[in-house]
């Protein structure tokens, strides 16, 4: 005949017991196999609980007026294998140039400085502390880590572009297609995107990660790109907004961004 | 069953003729094409042993991955004691830089095609 009810609990609680058992047991057995491998960061690595950056707009502008200098982008985009499609429409960019009046809308006015209509800026990501494009990507291939940064796993990305749409700043570009050929002269240490994935500016993690600041701010010959931690009062980020008046792009959007401009 | 002296026998003779690559083997006896990776690195051991690293290396890939992008973890100290940058491109390619002898040859015979190389950059092979 057939289990009674009685029997049939007894059996399952003897069968669970064994296997949750068994787990344990065989977690306790393999545990130094487990233990030896283990992955950790550098220990050269920069580490900030709020990374931003400030751009002194000022000299930035007088060296662009000099000389038309683009010292940034083209350190950027060589570091990270950023394509050059030779077409606006097609463009990815991680930091670029625009005026003023297109970079901050909302602070321009038919009275603007004459200094300031039409004068160049730099614009990327601004790695917001509230960031619309991480609450909006359906696979978490945008998400913010602890120390602010707001990081693209390319793998993830099935390129549906809703950050491109949640982005207020134009600072997600598209690979409308295939991004390799169009690479000149990659580098073999660090990846290129593939055609249908969305890329943007990574404040450089993989160099933070080795203890150097960002491309850009190396590259900038007359220092106007900052880069610090806010979280720290020493840090010169802190100094330097203590010491001037600064602007954000569209604050009033609440998206709350952390590239300051000393204007 | 109707016609069923020649129902059976037809499906005995296609199921002699779908297995007779297998037959052929057996009696043959030089059995199999074996996938044969090179590896021309000067370096004594991988992150793993070999048979581990046979049968795990995409597991592996994958915690690295997201070892190194979500958590931002750069370092594997693997079993052996040494520390190594997690890294497809720094790494791994850095011993294997003959991805066509040695990625391709195994995968092209089990036919997968993992997409790493749509944007990781492969070694420039010597002709």
């Amino acid at each position: 005949m057939g289990v009674n009810r009685r029997d049939f609990l007894k059996i399952t609680g003897l069968g669970t017991l064994a296997g949750v058992g068994g787990k344990a047991a065989a977690d306790l057995v393999f545990k130094g196999q487990a233990e030896a491998q283990e992955a950790k960061p550098r220990e050269e690595a920069l580490v900030g609980k709020r990374w931003a950056m400030v751009v002194d707009t000022k000299k930035c502008m007088e060296k662009i007026k000099k000389d038309g200098c683009k010292d940034c982008s083209i350190a950027c985009h060589a570091v990270h294998n950023v394509p050059d499609f030779g077409n606006p429409k097609d463009e990815i960019k991680w930091i670029w140039q625009d005026t003023f009046e297109h970079i901050c809308p909302n602070q321009h006015h038919p009275f603007t400085s004459e200094n300031l209509e039409g004068a160049p800026f730099l614009a990327l990501c601004n790695h917001c502390d509230n960031p619309p494009c991480v609450r909006v990507c359906p696979t978490k291939a945008t998400f913010q880590r602890e120390d602010g940064i707001v990081l693209m796993d390319f793998h993830r990305c099935i390129g549906c572009r809703f950050c491109m749409a949640g982005c207020p700043y134009g600072s997600r570009s598209f690979n409308w297609r295939d991004p390799r050929p169009f690479v000149q002269n990659a580098r073999e240490d660090f990846p290129t995107r593939m055609r249908g994935v969305v890329e943007k500016c990574n404040f450089c993690a993989e160099r933070l990660a080795e203890g150097k600041p960002p491309a850009c701010v190396e590259a900038c010959t007359v220092k106007a790109l900052i880069f610090g931690d806010l979280e720290d009062p020493e840090s010169e980020v802190r100094k330097v907004l203590h010491e001037h008046y600064s602007i954000r792009r569209k604050p009033e959007l609440g998206t709350m961004p952390q590239i300051y401009y000393l204007v | 069953m109707y016609d069923g002296g020649k129902i059976v026998a037809g499906l005995i003779v296609f199921l002699a003729a779908v297995t007779s690559p297998i037959w052929y083997n057996v009696v043959t006896g030089k059995a199999e094409y074996k996938p044969e990776p090179k590896i021309v690195t000067q370096e004594k051991e991988c992150v793993a042993p070999k048979a581990w690293m046979t049968a795990m290396h995409m597991t592996l890939l994958n915690d690295w991955r997201d070892s190194v992008v979500r958590e931002g973890n750069r370092v594997y100290v693997a079993a052996n004691g040494k520390a190594y940058n997690m890294s497809l491109q720094n790494t791994c390619m850095q011993c294997h830089s003959n991805k066509s002898e040695f990625c391709d040859r195994c995968h092209n015979y089990t036919s997968v095609n993992p997409y790493c190389w749509d944007c990781h950059v492969e070694p420039k092979e010597k002709k």
